[in-house]
């Protein structure tokens, strides 16, 4: 394990980049995020940079209010940066317009949040066609829900189910797409260890099956186990950037 | 089925109390718009297709005595298309079953049919036979209300003499689908029938023969009506021409006319009330579901569904709800613009009064319910869409609340912690308790509108009836008589007094406005027949000098007191005089114009003259009054006060029963909407906040207290709100009734004030019971896990 320490993330040496050569996915370069709350301006982030592969799996610790869904809410475009830019594949995000923005979260991105965000009237079938309804080539909503080990839950609504299984949906629901990214906001957040468990396998299912890039935001390092790049953000700053030599499986972590 | 439709319809589910209620509220709108544009429409298609096949007339005079020849110069007027000459004459009637005299127009008809002019449609029996001169044609509603059948007779006081018509058929004119003898106010068929009768046979039982006394005419298109109305009165003057009236004067056209256009004003002005009180809830449940569901359409966006696709989801939801509205609206106006046909029907006499409802009626009800769910929904649907999707995934800050204004007016301390809450949450939504405060204030005034009309009718009878007249009897003669007369009257059976009057036709002309009428005599101070200034209930005295009209007549002449109007008087050698308008005064019922009786006798140069007489009677003698009646040949009509009564209560008092239950329908929909909504809401913002309070000891009466607290506070301060709306609101009723026929009083009985607030409060109470029952059954544990 390598780990280097500094304000702007000068990405350490991969394991992985020593394989075929991959493109990169996402590059933002000193984005600065400042909400106005009332009176006060809040700066969310100042000037982070970041690299992210194709099919790597990408980490984002560190302590609430430490920026991390800022971040990942501007590489979904869900939001832009005050300031900077973020690439993706070439695309700048950062000048796009709402209407592309939205393209580009229903064509690229999937999306799972710590608390799921299902919609309650759908059943779990139902919440993944929500996406497959409008996505152009996407998997079975059966068929993402198999991938989560959902098989023999398709009509049972979001009431009905665990919270494991709820957030379980909500993978399948991401990944029903095909996306190119998936960004998962504390997705074990609100689950046990053993629940938390069986949602990072499925993550880490999709990031080694289908080969799309991860960025997983948690407060608990043990995650980080799982990930090619771990990086730690504190106070809009990036606290700290590494790669993982040896990555631990899903089922091995411990917390 | 896409999933955000399935989620659409399941949310609906979820909402469906609500979503009932306010589709509720439209379709009353539609109801609304659907009955009155569709009974305007059938009754109005049915008016122009009756007037274009019996060729209905266009301009009606009536003289003393012209002689056939004059037809032609007639005929010849430039813009005249055809001409019709009748003799037409009032008699008694003694009808068997009936003791009072009732009245009998006669009207000549050719002895051969032929298209003419206000031709009569036979709808039961056949035409008469130009050969027997007795037989004639009975106009259906004095047929009817007699139980006449063909072969009946009916005997008729002609010229002193006792003569049996044989009805042979039953009949319907354009010029009486409104039945109404001239100078009453309110039809009866009982005491009222029209007769069409062979014209020679008529003409020589009143010495008309080679002459007329009737003249009515169609013009051709493009024809100027006032120039041919001037032509044909100086053509007719010297033969005692009593002025020449348009189509729109006629009295069956006129009283149709002015319901036709009561027809259009309410159905313009109603519909918008409830369609915007739906919008109004539409607006609030909607709002708060996007609020509810601000992560969902978090969500949503993040998995790429466009603003607009947001947007146009929730737009959905309203317009779902209000085509539900419409739908139910259609059908319901349908019905009961149906059901108002078969009132028409006993109102006006049309051969065939059908109920027709217009594709474009229900489209227009379609798109105007729409368009409201729409503009209901449309801040709650810019708040969806403009939901930054990256703050909406954080849970809502707080609700900022304050010190309430009451707190701080410094007796704070008198007030219980869940007294505070309720007034700490109503000033926390101003903009939202002042809706609701306005919704149900709005349902107390709907019912104050919606009922006050009883009050109106039965202020509008107890002047008319009791306070201004007090003769039970009137009595018209055929032509004036002289003072003798009134003696005459004194000496008749059970006549206790007698009241004369000198009544003449004359037309009223100020500027450029002129209207014909008859302007009644009466004495200084009539005791019988009294003229009232409604507004204070106070006896007019009529002046020396001068006129006293009605403020309508005033309002249709542009005259106010002082001004001189030419009076022309359509009697005689037809002197013309200017009259000072001496006061105007404020009536109920119909047009009037009043002079002092030796003023207007002065007026005609006449002495000691009466026309007729208002006398009272001694009841045990009427019947050998009536006896008498019917055999006087002088007497051309008798009104008897106790009928017109009778007659108008059973026209109107059925309808307006009907009409009221349906107000209080309609107004109690309103009531359980907007509070039922109100209390659904408040529980849904805060079920968290009263779970909680419930897990730190409050009991269910406590925190259910808190919630229907704030619905009280709500209800009471509307209420009176509502009664001071409703007020304003059976004013604006007034005058949308405001005809020259009748302008309703702005009575509205302390009763119904008492009425309207106890229904909506029973509303209230309804719905607070409903919400308390889900009140009960919070999932505490539920709720405090869920994330708001």
């Amino acid at each position: 394990m390598t780990a280097t320490d500094s304000s702007v993330a000068t990405r350490p040496a991969s394991p992985n980049t020593s394989g075929p050569r991959r493109e990169t996915v996402f590059e933002a370069k000193d984005i600065t995020k400042v909400y106005h709350m009332g009176e006060v301006d809040v700066h969310a982030l100042r000037g982070v940079e970041l690299t992210l592969l194709e099919s790597e799996f990408l980490v984002l610790l560190g302590p609430s209010g430490s920026g991390k869904s800022t971040l990942l809410n501007i590489l979904g475009g869900l939001d832009v940066p005050t300031a900077g830019h973020v690439m993706y594949r070439g695309r700048d995000l950062t000048t796009a317009e709402e209407r592309e923005l939205t393209d580009y979260r229903r064509r690229h991105v999937g999306f799972v949040f710590q608390f799921y965000n299902l919609i309650p009237s759908l059943t779990a079938r139902e919440n993944v066609a929500l996406v497959t309804d409008i996505a152009e080539h996407p998997l079975e909503a059966a068929e993402a829900l198999a991938m989560v080990d959902l098989a023999d839950r398709l009509d049972h609504f979001p009431a009905q189910l665990s919270g494991g299984e709820q957030q379980r949906v909500a993978i399948a629901r991401a990944i029903a797409k095909r996306p190119d990214v998936l960004l998962c906001d504390e997705p074990t957040g609100a689950l046990d260890i053993s629940t938390g468990i069986v949602v990072l396998e499925a993550i880490e299912r999709i990031n080694s099956e289908l080969g799309t890039a991860t960025a997983v935001i948690t407060h608990n390092a043990a995650v980080s186990g799982m990930a090619d790049l771990v990086i730690t953000l504190s106070d809009g700053h990036i606290g700290s950037v590494r790669t993982n030599d040896q990555k631990v499986s899903a089922r091995e972590l411990e917390w | 089925m896409q999933a955000i439709n399935r989620k659409l319809l399941r949310d609906l589910w979820h909402v469906k109390g609500q979503a009932i209620a306010i589709s509720l509220v439209i379709a009353v709108g539609v109801v609304m718009l659907i009955m009155y544009s569709s009974a305007f429409d059938s009754l109005h298609r049915s008016q122009t297709s009756y007037y274009e096949r019996q060729r209905f007339a266009d301009v009606f005079v009536t003289l003393k005595r012209a002689p056939l020849r004059l037809r032609d110069r007639i005929a010849n007027i430039d813009g005249v298309a055809q001409v019709e000459t009748r003799v037409v004459v009032d008699v008694t009637l003694d009808v068997e079953g009936l003791s009072e005299p009732a009245t009998g127009r006669l009207i000549s008809i050719p002895a051969r049919r032929r298209a003419m002019l206000n031709d009569v449609v036979i709808r039961r029996g056949r035409y008469i036979d130009g050969t027997r001169p007795d037989e004639v044609i009975v106009n259906e509603a004095f047929a009817l209300a007699h139980d006449l059948t063909p072969g009946d007779t009916v005997t008729a006081v002609i010229n002193g003499r006792r003569r049996d018509l044989e009805v042979v058929g039953f009949g319907l004119s354009p010029e009486y689908i409104y039945t109404i003898r001239p100078g009453e106010l309110i039809p009866d068929d009982t005491r009222f029938g029209v007769f069409w009768m062979e014209r020679r046979a008529l003409a020589s039982a009143f010495n008309m023969e080679g002459g007329f006394n009737d003249v009515t005419l169609s013009l051709m298109p493009g024809a100027r009506e006032e120039e041919v109305i001037q032509h044909l009165d100086t053509l007719i003057e010297s033969y005692g021409g009593f002025g020449a009236i348009p189509r729109s004067l006629q009295l069956s056209h006129w009283s149709l006319s002015q319901e036709l256009n009561g027809l259009q004003g309410v159905g313009q002005v109603v519909p918008l009330i409830f369609l915007s009180i739906a919008a109004f809830l539409l607006n609030v449940v909607l709002t708060r579901m996007v609020s509810v569901q601000r992560e969902q359409i978090a969500a949503l966006k993040a998995l790429g569904y466009a603003n607009a696709a947001i947007g146009w989801h929730y737009t959905k939801w309203a317009l779902a709800i209000a085509l539900t509205g419409a739908v139910i609206g259609t059908a319901g106006g349908a019905a009961m613009g149906n059901a108002m046909m078969t009132i028409y029907n006993d109102f006006f006499e049309f051969p065939a009064l059908t109920y027709r409802l217009l594709p474009s009626v229900v489209v227009s009800g379609v798109v105007i319910s729409l368009l409201a769910g729409v503009i209901g929904a449309a801040t709650a649907v810019r708040r969806a869409v403009r939901l930054p999707p990256a703050e909406a995934m954080r849970p809502q800050p707080p609700a900022r609340y304050r010190v309430s204004l009451v707190e701080r007016l410094g007796i704070q301390g008198l007030l219980s912690q869940p007294a505070r809450i309720v007034l700490r949450n109503i000033q926390r939504q101003p903009v939202r308790s002042l809706a609701s405060v306005t919704g149900i204030a709005f349902s107390v005034a709907m019912l104050i509108a919606g009922t006050f009309s009883l009050d109106a009718m039965d202020e509008m009878m107890d002047v008319q009836f009791s306070v201004a007249q007090h003769q039970d009897v009137t009595v018209t003669f055929v032509e004036a008589a002289s003072a003798a007369a009134r003696h005459e009257l004194q000496r008749l059976p059970g006549v206790l007094t007698v009241e004369p009057t000198r009544s003449i036709p004359a037309r009223l002309r100020f500027g450029s406005r002129s209207r014909q009428l008859a302007i009644s005599g009466l004495p200084e101070v009539p005791r019988l027949s009294r003229v009232l200034e409604v507004t204070d209930l106070s006896p007019v005295t009529l002046p020396p000098d001068g006129l006293v009209v009605s403020r309508k007549l005033a309002e249709i002449l542009a005259i106010d007191r002082g001004d001189v109007v030419r009076v022309e008087i359509l009697l005689g050698a037809r002197p013309v005089r200017e009259v000072v308008v001496a006061d105007v005064v404020k009536e109920y019922m119909g047009l009037s114009a009043y002079m002092e009786i030796n003023s207007l006798r002065r007026l005609l140069r006449e002495s000691e003259t009466l026309s007729g007489g208002f006398i009272t009677v001694d009841p045990s003698r009427l019947d050998a009054l009536y006896r008498v009646l019917k055999a006087t040949p002088v007497v051309a009509g008798v009104t008897l006060k106790g009928a017109a009564l009778e007659s108008f209560e059973e026209t109107f008092a059925e309808n307006i029963n009907v009409m009221i239950f349906f107000n209080v329908l309609f107004a109690g929909i309103i009531a359980c909407g907007v509070v039922y909504n109100a209390a659904r809401m408040s529980l849904s913002e805060r079920s968290r906040e009263l779970a909680s309070l419930r897990v730190i000891g409050f009991t269910r009466a406590e925190i259910s207290s808190i919630l229907l607290g704030e619905l009280a506070v709500l209800t009471c301060v509307a209420i009176p709100v509502g009664l001071l709306v409703g007020y304003g609101l059976a004013a604006l009723v007034v005058t949308l009734f405001d005809t020259e026929l009748y302008s309703f009083p702005l009575a509205v009985a302390p009763r119904t004030y008492a009425l309207s607030t106890l229904a909506v409060l029973t509303a209230t109470v309804l719905s607070g019971l409903l919400v308390r029952r889900k009140l009960d059954s919070l999932g505490l544990v539920e709720v405090l896990k869920t994330r708001e």
